[in-house]
């Protein structure tokens, strides 16, 4: 197949991946990937935005070589990673959900040792090795073992061990899963240097909301092994007219599902809202006009003996594109990823492919 | 080329991780005194009944036997060190990066093979303070030493390349414990490595035959004999090369076949 259909400007090209795993002891097969397609402009950060078992590990696992799609076909730098995996793999630096270091080396050592594997002369890994130790802050823990780092500084040298070799294209397959909130921002702003330093494409998975809406110049919103919606985060919060209103009702409302949910919508009808989902006892809705719409929602609550615990509007975000695309906030569906049966799937196939 | 250098490089990062757990180094030392002291006392009389071939004494007859012992089982267990770096992303890295395959199995091996070397001087220089005497001249004892050193290393790179491939295909820790258990164990004692197979029930001795550890054993104890006939020596070393290099290019495989399930 001729890939003269792809842009000058792709570095990567994903188009309709499939992939099954088989289930295994009489469990059926789990469709990871069911036609999973999209496209990243050289030179841009792109994010795969998903709950765990959304198929983002799959999918970037099938772009670096690790793994073969069933059916589709994937370009990474402009080769086909089925035809030529050795080749991609010069062009690709990846860091892997789990740690990439040896924790009996040191941080030097494992810098040094992944520039040499990558090519670099024993001068050249050892120059390229201190040059990140200082630009991630690691120095003063450069002849450390890494077994004693913390989980922040573990997870930078992850990230500098995929730069070693100055990649064409880096995948970061969920770079601050696990981090508490103070290292995942450092980690952000690591990022973001690191971009305008090297000029190179990053495809980055994680299910933070907010990384991808301050890393990335295009989302695509992963759901059960498709592609459900994809473009610039302004663009897709945009798509959303209008303010989010949330409203929780209060605690002693007894909540039983479907009843509540029916009760809830009928009760808030009449306030003209649209996109009205209710989770448990949160109340989801969308209105042109949040400051004009939100009082009448209360008033029909009211009306129907609904007491509410707390009522906001806020501006799209892109948990909103997701709530909207997909029928559940990620939120829950990260949360139901780890009960339900059918994701459990998911997330075992995920593990499967680690 | 790349492959040789990646070899080396890989191997210089499994030796500097060995010499990082002093224990580890001291154990692989201990174990096959603690073989040889322990069988040497154990079956010292063995000698005496009609039939068992051997001139010398029983510690000169079980020393190669030690040798091999402690090659086969540290050998069975060099998949550890992928079976780890599969449960980190370690793997993964070296897999989406330009590091040779081939490079990855042959580490492993020739760190291996270097231990085993280690453990089997030790061995030999226990065995010669308690009196056991190899070879009739110097010149012959030194020749000898090295076929048995290079049997060490075969055998090694043997045990090393299967227990790498299982671990490749199955990720898992236990199913290392399963080739220590369900393989070498039988393989040792389907052997002359402790036993002259003439004094066996003669199924036994037929196995041998076909035992690869069993050509490490024969080997490494003719060369060490007062006079060896080195068609034997030779002869089994060449079946042990054959069987490595066969089992090193299934390892070498085994990523594909991960590749296509991952």
């Amino acid at each position: 197949m001729p890939p003269a259909t792809r842009a000058p400007g792709t570095a990567i090209d994903a188009v309709a991946l499939r992939k099954t795993y088989p289930g295994g002891r009489g469990r059926p097969p789990v469709r990871a990937l069911d036609g999973l397609s999209f496209a990243v402009p050289t030179g841009t950060v792109f994010a795969l935005l998903g709950p765990n078992g959304a198929g983002k590990s799959t999918t970037t696992k099938i772009l670096a070589t690790l793994s073969r799609a069933d059916s589709g076909t994937a370009h990474v730098a402009g080769t086909d990673v089925a035809r030529h995996p050795e080749r991609v793999r010069r062009a690709i630096g990846y860091v892997a959900q789990k740690p990439v270091t040896d924790p009996m080396d040191t941080g030097r050592e494992n810098l040094v040792l992944a520039g040499r594997l990558q090519g670099l002369g024993a001068r050249d890994a050892r120059a390229r090795a201190a040059e990140l130790l200082d630009r991630f802050s690691l120095t003063d823990a450069a002849d450390r073992l890494v077994t004693t780092y913390s989980g922040g500084m573990a997870r930078k040298l992850d990230v500098a061990m995929g730069l070693v070799h100055r990649p064409q294209v880096l995948f970061l397959d969920e770079p601050t899963t696990g981090l508490d909130p103070e290292a995942r921002a450092e980690m952000w702003a690591e990022i973001e240097r690191m971009t305008a330093v090297e000029s190179m494409t990053i495809l980055l998975t994680t299910h933070y909301l907010e990384e991808a809406d301050r890393l990335a110049a295009n989302v695509a919103i992963v759901d059960e092994g498709r592609v459900v919606v994809a473009g610039t985060p302004d663009a897709l919060k945009d798509e959303l007219r209008g303010d989010g209103i949330v409203v929780e009702l209060a605690p002693g409302v007894p909540d039983d599902g479907a009843s509540l949910a029916g009760r809830v919508a009928d009760a808030v009808r009449a306030s003209g809202v649209r996109d009205v989902r209710v989770e448990g006892r949160t109340l989801r809705a969308r209105a042109d006009a949040g400051a004009v719409a939100l009082p009448a929602v209360l008033a029909g609550l009211d009306a129907a003996g609904l007491p509410v615990a707390s009522a906001t509007l806020a501006r799209p975000s892109l948990d909103d594109v997701y709530l909207r695309h997909t029928g559940r906030s990620l939120t829950a569906a990260q949360a139901g990823s780890r009960s339900a049966a059918g994701d459990h799937a998911g997330a075992a196939a995920e593990e499967v492919a680690a | 080329m790349t492959a040789v250098v990646h070899t080396g490089l890989l191997t210089a990062r499994a030796l500097r991780q060995g010499a990082r757990i002093p224990v580890f180094m001291v154990m692989n030392l201990v174990q096959p005194m603690i073989w040889l002291l322990l069988f040497g006392q154990l079956f010292r009389s063995v000698v005496e009944i009609p039939g068992f071939s051997t001139g010398g004494t029983y510690l000169e007859f079980i020393t190669p036997g030690v040798v091999m012992m402690t090659a086969m089982f540290g050998a069975a267990w060099a998949g550890s060190s992928f079976v780890q770096d599969m449960d980190r992303g370690v793997m993964d890295r070296f897999l989406t990066s330009p590091t040779s395959r081939g490079a990855l199995v042959a580490s492993t091996m020739s760190y291996q093979a270097v231990v085993a070397v280690g453990q089997a001087l030790v061995v030999l220089a226990v065995a010669w303070l308690r009196g056991a005497r190899f070879g009739s001249t110097p010149g012959e004892t030194t020749l000898g030493v090295l076929a048995l050193l290079l049997a060490v290393v075969l055998l090694t790179a043997l045990f090393s390349a299967l227990s790498n491939a299982t671990a490749l295909l199955t990720g898992q820790q236990e199913a290392l414990i399963g080739i220590s258990q369900l393989i070498t164990l039988p393989l040792m004692f389907l052997s002359s490595a402790v036993m002259d197979t003439r004094l066996s029930p003669a199924w036994v001795a037929d196995v041998a035959r076909y035992n690869p550890f069993d050509w490490a054993v024969v080997a490494g104890r003719e060369a060490l004999a007062a006079s060896p006939d080195w068609g034997v020596v030779w002869g089994r070393l060449g079946l042990l090369a054959l069987a490595a290099v066969v089992m090193g290019w299934v390892a070498t495989q085994a990523f594909r076949t991960r590749q296509r399930s991952a």
